[in-house]
């Protein structure tokens, strides 16, 4: 087990730098997530445009892993189509908890494999995984009304 | 203390023979065991006891005639009495087994201070309690519409003494406060409490959990109501803890679980609950965890309480200086009587990222909210860092953390 497969540069670099860092007052979805164990708390906002995602930012603070780990999903998904979010979130579940078939493609994480080494701790594959449900949670909140505060 | 043990000083490497899992390496690298507030590890003579509770003595308790379980009677009751005399109980009838300190408090909230709860009556507690000392509270205030109020403390997570009495009123039926502060390592002026909530007729629990492996507690000299503590944080198996209750008040207080056990005659229309403090004590109790707690205490008390308290004294001054000059780093809980204890934040690193990579060091600390969330609310902090010690740590433990904490501030800050 080596440390740096888990804090590679490019999560270092995310971390430090977190990419769409930012609250978004004109997103029409938008989505809280908690982890209660290290007291990870983030916002998740989208701005759905038809099929596709045309926007997405977060804001919040926790450890380097949930910080890289959802700046890493606002710079995969910005431009995605809704389809292709849901299922990268349904690939990068297992691509964390070390469940993805050796000869499932994998083309298509791009930079979210970074995130891979999780696998080998599990106390922290919630940390890599929030940003994740969070997604699920703003994209599944279809037809309510969304709150921009 | 004898004249012998103040004149011979703890020596701690000698004492980490005896606990064999300090021996355990850690991704290839010594232990250096820093998380003995979320539990201590356990000597061979604790672990030998358990054996041999299973090897030669498994039974029933004060059930069979039969000689395994005389033998487990024995073992069981022996180590209430150890317990008795270790933290000064009236009598071994003051002492009631539970899983740990949760269930004893508990135990007091549904069958002491649930009947005496109305409407609008107060349960005081302070700000630094452990989530074990704040929900059982709130579901007997929810139970019964009482409320539940929490004391303040400083910036340096010290109670504030004046504010404390102040809260007392003619509405407080009730106060929980801990000893030792599990997230700061702020040690309370319990003794001055509970003679304020005397000196007004209330009733007092202290949460002993983080105070007795560290120091002598004298029950009667506290004057405590109720203290409750954990055999596992002192060196004791999992799953045993006990109430340390005034005979009169288990006299007086109900049941709080019904079973075999708990009961002196059993009939349809009608039972009789035994005598204290098995009344509190239904079903099956955990013997060989009871076993292995006589065992910590005879351990403990062959080391001496006052000789572990002075040294690891001596060892969190040294520890609180030496982590002070890692840059970045800062200390949450700086109250002038400590135990035990050292919370931290370290500058541009999460806690959560900390404990991760100085466990690749083999060093183990805790991170997170420590079940204490109220005060890291008040510190606004999400989480912290938090080493703490027992007697068998070393300087040479904390200069590995340190080492440790400046490769998290080279890897992330």
């Amino acid at each position: 087990m080596d440390l740096k497969d888990l804090y590679q540069d490019l999560i270092v670099d995310h971390n430090r730098r977190p990419r769409n860092f930012r609250r978004m007052p004109d997103a029409n979805r938008v989505a809280e997530g908690f982890n209660p164990l290290c007291g990870d708390k983030l916002t998740l906002y989208l701005k759905l445009d038809g099929g596709t995602i045309s926007d997405v930012s977060f804001e919040g603070s926790g450890c380097a892993i949930s910080v890289a780990s959802a700046s890493l999903l606002t710079e995969r998904l910005k431009g995605a189509t809704v389809e292709e979010a849901e299922a990268l979130f349904a690939d990068m579940i297992p691509l964390l908890t070390g469940k993805l078939p050796e000869n499932a493609p994998r083309e298509h994480f791009r930079k979210l494999a970074a995130l891979e080494g999780v696998k080998e701790y599990p106390s922290r594959v919630k940390c890599a995984s929030l940003s994740w449900h969070t997604l699920e949670a703003a994209l599944k909140n279809a037809g309510q009304p969304v709150t921009t505060e | 203390m004898s004249v012998a043990e103040k004149l011979i000083a703890l020596d701690p490497l000698a004492l980490r023979a005896d606990f064999p899992i300090l021996a355990e390496r850690i991704h290839g690298k010594p232990l250096a065991y820093l998380d003995n507030a979320a539990t201590a590890q356990k000597p061979q003579a604790v672990i030998d006891a358990v054996t041999e509770y299973y090897t030669h003595m498994n039974a029933n308790v004060h059930r069979g005639v039969h000689q395994l379980s005389e033998r487990a009677t024995a073992a069981y009751e022996g180590a209430r009495e150890k317990l008795a005399r270790f933290v000064n109980a009236a009598s071994p009838r003051e002492v009631v087994f539970t899983r740990g300190t949760t269930e004893a408090i508990n135990l007091v909230a549904q069958s002491f201070v649930r009947p005496k709860l109305k409407p609008g009556d107060e349960v005081l507690v302070s700000t630094m309690e452990h989530h074990s000392n704040i929900v059982p509270w709130q579901l007997v205030c929810e139970q019964t519409g009482a409320k539940l109020v929490a004391a303040p403390i400083n910036e340096r997570g010290e109670l504030l003494l004046d504010e404390f009495e102040k809260l007392i009123n003619e509405r407080t039926r009730f106060i929980g406060i801990v000893h030792v502060s599990n997230a700061l390592g702020t040690v309370n002026p319990v003794r001055k409490i509970i003679d304020m909530a005397h000196a007004r007729g209330i009733a007092v629990l202290v949460d002993g959990a983080q105070a007795v492996p560290h120091a002598r507690v004298d029950v009667q000299a506290l004057d405590a109501d109720f203290y409750a503590l954990s055999g596992h944080k002192m060196y004791a198996p999992t799953g045993i803890g006990a109430l340390i209750a005034k005979a009169e008040h288990l006299e007086a207080m109900p049941p709080w679980q019904g079973g075999g056990e708990m009961i002196r005659m059993v009939r349809f229309d009608r039972s009789i609950w035994n005598d204290i403090p098995h009344k509190f004590e239904a079903g099956t109790p955990n013997i060989a965890g009871a076993a292995g707690l006589g065992a910590a205490i005879d351990y403990l008390e062959a080391v001496g309480m006052d000789r572990i308290a002075a040294y690891e004294a001596e060892l969190l001054d040294w520890a609180t200086r030496r982590l002070e000059q890692v840059a970045g780093l800062r200390i949450v809980g700086t109250a002038r009587d400590k135990a035990g204890v050292i919370s931290f934040m370290l500058d541009g690193v999460h806690p959560h990222d900390i404990g991760t990579i100085v466990d690749t060091h083999g060093v183990a600390i805790r991170t997170g909210h420590h079940c204490a969330m109220p005060v890291m609310e008040f510190f606004n902090v999400p989480a912290t860092a938090r080493a703490s010690i027992a007697f068998y740590n070393t300087r040479e433990d904390i200069e590995r953390l340190a080492a440790a904490l400046e490769d998290c501030r080279r890897m992330l800050a």
